[in-house]
């Protein structure tokens, strides 16, 4: 720790000038917080690292095998036989946990194994309980997240997925492209060519070519490995780059070549060994899977991929009856204008609303003025045919009477002619 | 020509033992044809096998890398024709290669392009045999044999695998060969064998050389060696390297050399035996008499008939 002892005078012209001097102050005597990175390390090492792995490609590629020589364990044993041993007719999804202790430190190791892709005749939809597992461990994190008591918080989410390309020699499957297609954004994916001591170093060069230039052709985001601060560390993720994807060879047995111990497969023409750099590229795995860039798999998963599924998830959830979790757009979005979107359509569904609520009012008013009119007329009618019967009963009655009447000048007119004639009869007496 | 032998039981000489020189001179005229195909997905070394089968750049992929291997859609059926010569006598090589098969995400009724094709080829031959000005020598264009490169993985065949040999084992000639063999270490290659023997049994696929044509305990014997040994762990290639002061065919590794003709390698040199120094002339055969007979009957017999048609008629054949 060097010294700067500034004079007062000195403070006063640095902040005159607007900038804040980070002043690096030289202490009298050892203080002890250097110990700081020490007890981050010993809390986290109590606590212990966990790390999810996930293994994906089809069966035979040897997933199994050099999943066991990465942690140098017997993860899928003879008591209990791994995914190769049982013929599966639909791709599963499958956990085995492993605990791994080594120098004090103790890693939580999760496989998830996907037994079955790739294997049957009609491979259409096969990435798609992989794409639910991923998933839906996103979700439990998120709901973890969410509660109220976060004491503990389990981190299952899926941080690494080694993909198994075939060792064709030509290039990537329909297959293969369309897996890393859909799964690039969820997961960092790593290509790995399996069973890589198929091929000649030639034929390796070239088929990593290929890939290579199929998977910037079909803008696949692979895991990319960060630029950092340091020289060295920059040429060694250099070579690294320089020799993506990783083509590995997995063994466990023990072989003795020239009186040295080595893991290898042993043909009739040579020993082919695993830790060989000039062999395979096993090392090179393991060191930045294990040694290097675990942690950094970890922060990227949290950071990048796990955000974009959160971000996701509760812009979705924030507009009831808005259902977003379909929407196959672009993740990149920042929230922010993940949500001015919804807004917006939020907007434009409520005026389509209310002009279709007025449509079906105007229809209901002319509905009732129809009514209306309709019975008005009813109205009339029978006002008319009412006043008809009263005319036709004044007629009657009028018919009556004048019959009457009639009735009555006759009944006269006849007692007229009687009394006539009854007078007539006393006048001729 | 070989000189004729006296000491028959005979009175004199007939010199009837030359007719079996007179055959040879009159094949060795001739010149045959022999149709193979193969089938397999993309990346098994086909091409290369079959380059180094028949010593020469036959498969449609002259040169290891000359241009981009692009995966078809849909499954192609593309013949090559060569003519090689050995000895005097002329053969007629088609390579017959099935580019897209097995490759899609999708792989359902994949092999109906092949079943197709050869049945086509089956339908050709036919109609040239039933015509009534036919011609001296019926160009046959059958498929012979059908060499079907299984996956190395080292487990078990996989579905596609058994469907498509299920499906086409009644109609050609079918030969399993394990590809890229040299994945394999000996112990894993035994079992692997194992396994897949087990599983074509289980299946009922039979497999040339079929049990049921053999015609006699001699050919049962020779026969049964070899589907012991079968399916035949390949590998291929057609580069030459320097083995022990000898120049052999093989592939340069980091940890070797993988010699293709050597037995302790891998089961190359059995298979070119077998293929074509022992029983080229059998699947032929079996193909004419077997596969081609039982496709004539069934055509036959769903027609009620055929009425032979001349040469130069324009009309279709009621075929």
């Amino acid at each position: 720790l060097s010294v700067v002892t500034c004079p007062d005078s000195w403070e006063e012209h640095a902040f005159m000038f607007g900038f804040c001097l980070q002043q690096e102050k030289l202490l009298e005597g050892y203080v002890g917080f250097a110990n700081l990175p020490n007890q981050v390390y010993r809390k986290s090492v109590k606590r212990g690292f966990e790390f999810t792995l996930m293994v994906v490609g089809e069966s035979g590629l040897g997933k199994s095998t050099l999943i066991n020589s990465l942690f140098l364990t017997d993860l899928y044993s003879p008591e209990y036989p791994g995914p190769s041993h049982r013929i599966k007719k639909t791709v599963q999804v499958e956990q085995s946990k492993v605990l791994v202790k080594e120098g004090g430190v103790q890693l939580l190791l999760t496989i998830v194994d996907t037994p079955g892709f790739g294997d049957a005749v009609d491979n259409s939809n096969c990435w798609q309980p992989v794409i639910d597992h991923i998933d839906s461990k996103f979700e439990d994190y998120l709901n973890s997240e969410s509660r109220v008591n976060r004491r503990q918080m389990p981190d299952n989410r899926v941080h690494c997925c080694l993909y198994f390309i075939a060792p064709s020699g030509h290039g990537l499957k329909p297959l293969d492209i369309e897996f890393m297609k859909r799964l690039h954004e969820k997961v960092n994916i790593i290509p790995l060519i399996a069973k890589a001591d198929t091929m000649t170093p030639e034929e390796c060069q070239q088929f990593k070519k290929q890939i290579m230039r199929e998977i910037t052709e079909h803008k696949i985001q692979i895991y990319e490995f960060p630029e950092t601060n340091d020289e060295e560390e920059n040429k060694m993720v250099k070579k690294i780059k320089d020799r993506l994807p990783l083509a590995v060879v997995g063994s466990n047995t023990i072989i003795v070549v020239n009186e040295k111990r080595v893991r290898g497969r042993q043909y009739p023409w040579g020993v082919a060994e695993v830790e060989n750099g000039e062999h395979c590229d096993f090392t090179i795995l393991r060191n930045m899977l294990i040694r290097t860039h675990m942690q950094d798999l970890k922060d990227v998963t949290n950071n990048v991929h796990y955000e974009n599924y959160r971000s996701r998830k509760l812009a979705a959830v924030t507009y009831n009856g808005v259902d977003n979790n379909k929407n196959k757009g672009p993740m990149t979005k920042s929230p922010l204008a993940q949500m001015e979107e919804e807004r917006r359509e939020h907007v434009t569904k409520m005026e389509k609303m209310e002009m279709e609520m007025e449509q079906v009012f105007e229809m209901k008013v002319k509905e009732k003025i129809q009514k209306l009119k309709d019975s008005e007329l009813e109205l009339q009618r029978r006002h008319e045919q009412m006043k008809k019967n009263l005319e036709a009963q004044h007629k009657e009655l009028e018919e009556k009477r004048r019959q009457l009447e009639d009735e009555k000048h006759n009944w006269e007119a006849q007692q007229r002619v009687l009394e006539q004639q009854k007078l007539d009869k006393i006048f001729t007496k | 020509p070989t000189v004729p032998r006296a000491g028959s039981t005979l009175l004199g000489y007939i010199g009837i033992d030359t007719i079996i020189e007179q055959m040879r001179k009159k094949t060795m005229k001739a010149g045959f044809d022999f149709n193979i195909m193969i089938v397999g997905h993309s990346g098994l070394g086909k091409s290369t096998l079959v380059n180094t089968l028949f010593k020469s750049q036959v498969s449609r992929w002259s040169s290891g890398w000359g241009g981009e291997h692009k995966i078809p859609k849909t499954v192609e059926i593309k013949a090559v024709s060569h003519v090689i010569e050995e000895g005097g006598v002329k053969m007629k090589l088609t390579v017959i290669d099935t580019p897209g098969f097995g490759d899609q995400i999708n792989n359902e009724n994949c092999w109906d392009p092949i079943s197709k094709y050869i049945n086509e080829q089956y339908e050709k031959f036919l109609k040239e045999e039933v015509n009534i000005a036919r011609k001296k020598r019926i160009p046959d264009t059958r498929v012979h044999c059908c060499l079907y490169f299984i996956s190395p993985t080292g487990h078990s065949l996989r579905q596609l695998d058994i469907e498509f040999m299920k499906h086409l084992s009644r109609v050609v000639n079918i030969i399993p060969v394990i590809a890229k063999s040299d994945t394999m270490t000996p112990d894993e290659k035994n079992e692997f064998k194992h396994r897949v023997r087990k599983e074509l049994e289980t299946h009922g696929i039979e497999y040339y050389p079929q049990n049921e044509f053999d015609d006699d305990m001699e050919d049962k014997n020779e026969n049964d060696k070899i589907r012991e040994a079968m399916p035949f762990a390949v590998v291929g290639s057609d580069k030459e390297f320097q083995v022990n002061g000898k120049r052999v065919l093989g592939r340069k590794t980091a940890w070797g050399v993988v010699e293709v003709e050597n037995p302790n390698h891998c089961e190359f040199a059995l298979l070119r035996d077998f293929l074509i120094r022992s029983h080229l002339q059998d699947l032929k055969e079996v193909t004419h008499n077997i596969h081609y007979e039982t496709y004539r009957a069934r055509r036959l017999n769903d027609n009620g008939g055929l009425h032979p048609i001349s040469a130069n008629n324009t009309q279709e054949s009621n075929l």
